[in-house]
């Protein structure tokens, strides 16, 4: 097990590190990338495993349909791109070669959000959540720090036997998590508890969530629930339905388009289970922009002081009456019924 | 060309026959029989595109493919890739035949409840290895099997093959995956196409010309071919030169569209409709009076070659 980390550092770091140990402990596990294998940070495994690492160049629906091909004779490929175009460019590979087969393929999808910075619109990627949790069978991992990160690559080989998609990124991020989790678990995890206000976080976001609520306890006396959302899907609905039950409102903090992906998922909860208002912070109707990573973040809001501002507007709107939670069947798929 | 031997892995039970080329142009007849009942009752299907691959699929399944009904996993087995995944009933006739699932399953084809889909699916057909009907998607694929059978120490001993329409050639993933089999140096894929020049709004050459396929392969440093896609003595004979290659192989199929019903054969108009309950009938009339002829000249011993 590698050490964790306490500096700074991208999540895409602890793909190619959790690949190298996975490569190491099982032998059906291959890699595959599309040029980006410095970037991804697979060239790690490229270097250790030459044998079982395939570079595809930039063509990466043949790459996921490569996966496919492998996946269904017996191994466990990673394969690994931007996100823009580990989603996007091979939505139509993923579907069916990977997914409707229910194959054990497992895409590694760098430089995702705006936080990409400088490459602007065409490669910043703020639909892939939305697209990848519509996807059936498809389930979607956005780790909040490096230590979660390696904890979910390494996990995510016998996590479960059907496709994964696993979102990393590109700048150097504060580490959340002291230690390298002993588990994903079922992806949600409170790392603050409050009582007036809960923010669901995931990636890139968490962090600035932690911020948020130092910020608002001290400004405002105001407690703030901080939940990393790991897993944005299969969503944990009963962790969010309880903090939701506890605070009355909520508001979501996503590098992504606010439709479709985190800010949608805790929605989809909570109407059907518990109808509390619940805002989301993310990208509105629009493409990213050219600049650093940061100043692009700074562009559309995506900072702590952004979840601050956000969270003021949803204090005020919060019901002064609450009511018993509709608990449903618990950690459902989201998008599914609630139990009758 | 350096050739390499042509393994001779633990033989299936099937492998022991090796049908003569007249009992192959009879098994292309019964299959093609196999694919009018199943879309007279399915009353839905591509039946034109599977009649143009009938002859390719049935020197694969009855004479070159190595696999075992009775073991689909068996893991030396040769593999075959439908990218034409339309074509669909060609393959689950072939595979009916020799008992992957009981031939009654046929007439379920296209109805909820069958496990046959519209097009393949390998998590519900035996015999299915992987599941298709995206044009495109297969040949790169099959490019990714190669690679798993080369890191399981099966790259000289099971060849991939693929069946690729004209509209997987139009496709630009195609060439995805000719360039990666030919970059990964994958010695045991056949890239074979039914080039049958129809596809749905018109001629391949009225809707987007695919040009000379097999100068495209080429190109693209494979072994490429072209033969007629109904001659099975040259069928037969590509496929098995294609195998003992030590690069991957194209073999370019000149096919005709709903090749064996007359009033289908080379016809525009006919894909992805299914006959009517006439056109099903004149198009048995004429495929059992091929078999009966059939039947008849390998009785008086015409089957030798």
């Amino acid at each position: 097990m590698a050490e964790a980390k306490t500096d700074p550092i991208a999540t895409r770091h602890a793909y190619g590190d959790a690949l190298v140990a996975l490569g190491e402990a099982h032998e059906d596990v291959v890699a595959l990338d599309a040029d980006l294998a410095v970037s991804t940070q697979s060239i790690k495994f490229g270097k250790k495993f030459p044998d079982r690492f395939f570079n595809c160049g930039a063509a990466e629906a043949g790459m996921m349909s490569m996966a496919c091909g492998l996946a269904a004779t017996g191994k466990v490929p990673y394969a690994s791109s931007f996100a823009v175009f580990a989603s996007g460019r091979s939505y139509d590979q993923v579907r069916l070669g990977i997914a409707h087969n229910e194959l054990k393929v497992r895409i590694g999808a760098s430089h995702g959000g705006v936080s990409l910075g400088e490459d602007g619109a065409s490669h910043q990627m703020i639909e892939d959540i939305a697209l990848m949790r519509a996807m059936p069978k498809m389930q979607v991992i956005v780790p909040a720090d490096y230590n979660q990160a390696y904890r979910a690559v390494v996990d995510s080989y016998e996590r479960i036997e059907e496709p994964l998609y696993m979102r990393f990124g590109r700048p150097s991020t504060p580490i959340v998590y002291g230690e390298i989790p002993e588990t994903l678990g079922d992806g949600v995890d409170v790392l603050r508890e409050g009582k007036d206000i809960s923010f669901f976080a995931c990636g890139h976001m968490v962090w600035r969530a932690l911020e948020a609520a130092e910020t608002l306890a001290s400004e405002d006396g105001v407690e703030a629930e901080v939940l990393n959302v790991a897993v944005v899907k299969p969503l944990a609905t009963e962790a969010v339905i309880d903090s939701l039950a506890k605070t009355g409102v909520g508001v979501t903090a996503e590098e992504h388009r606010v439709t479709g992906g985190l800010a949608d998922a805790i929605r989809e909860a909570a109407a059907e289970q518990h109808p509390v208002p619940v805002f989301a912070l993310g990208m509105n109707d629009e493409f990213g922009i050219s600049g650093t990573g940061e100043a692009c973040m700074e562009h559309f809001g995506l900072t702590a002081a952004g979840i601050v501002d956000r969270a003021r507007e949803a204090l005020l709107l919060k019901p002064i009456v609450s009511h018993p939670p509709i608990h449903g069947s618990g950690a459902s798929g989201s998008g599914a019924p609630p139990a009758r | 060309m350096h050739l390499k031997p042509v393994p001779d892995p633990e033989a299936s039970a099937l492998a022991a026959q090796e049908p003569s080329i007249a009992e192959l142009e009879r098994y292309a007849t019964i299959l093609r029989i196999n694919c009018v009942r199943m879309l007279a009752v399915a009353k839905s299907g591509h039946l034109d595109s599977s009649l143009s691959a009938a002859d390719i699929v049935a020197a694969l399944y009855y004479r070159e493919l190595r696999h075992d009904p009775t073991k689909p996993d068996w893991p030396q087995r040769d593999r075959f890739v439908l990218c034409k995944g339309h074509a669909a009933p060609i393959q689950y006739a072939a595979l009916a035949e020799h008992g992957y699932f009981p031939r009654q399953d046929l007439m379920g084809l296209r109805k909820i409840g069958s496990h046959l889909q519209g097009h393949p699916d390998m998590n519900r057909t035996p015999g299915v290895e992987v599941s298709t009907g995206s044009l495109g998607q297969g040949l790169s694929m099959c490019v990714g099997i190669c690679l798993a059978l080369r890191l399981d120490g099966l790259q000289d001993t099971a060849q991939v093959f693929g069946l690729l329409s004209d509209g997987d050639c139009q496709e630009g993933e195609t060439w995805e995956g000719a360039a990666a089999a030919a970059h990964f140096e994958v010695p045991n894929l056949t890239a074979i196409v039914d080039y049958n020049h129809l596809q749905t709004d018109g001629t391949t050459e009225e809707v987007q010309d695919t040009g000379d396929v097999r100068a495209k392969f080429e190109a693209f440093g494979w072994d490429s071919i072209e033969i007629d896609g109904h001659d099975m003595e040259a069928i037969v004979e590509a496929l098995q030169r294609s195998r003992t290659l030590r690069k991957p192989a194209a073999l370019v199929c000149q096919t005709k569209k709903g090749r064996g019903v007359s009033f289908m054969e080379d016809r525009f108009g006919f894909h992805g409709k299914p006959p009517s309950q006439e056109q099903a009938e004149e198009a048995l009339e004429e495929l059992e009076a091929k078999l009966a002829e059939q039947d008849e000249a390998l009785a008086a011993g015409g089957g030798g070659e």
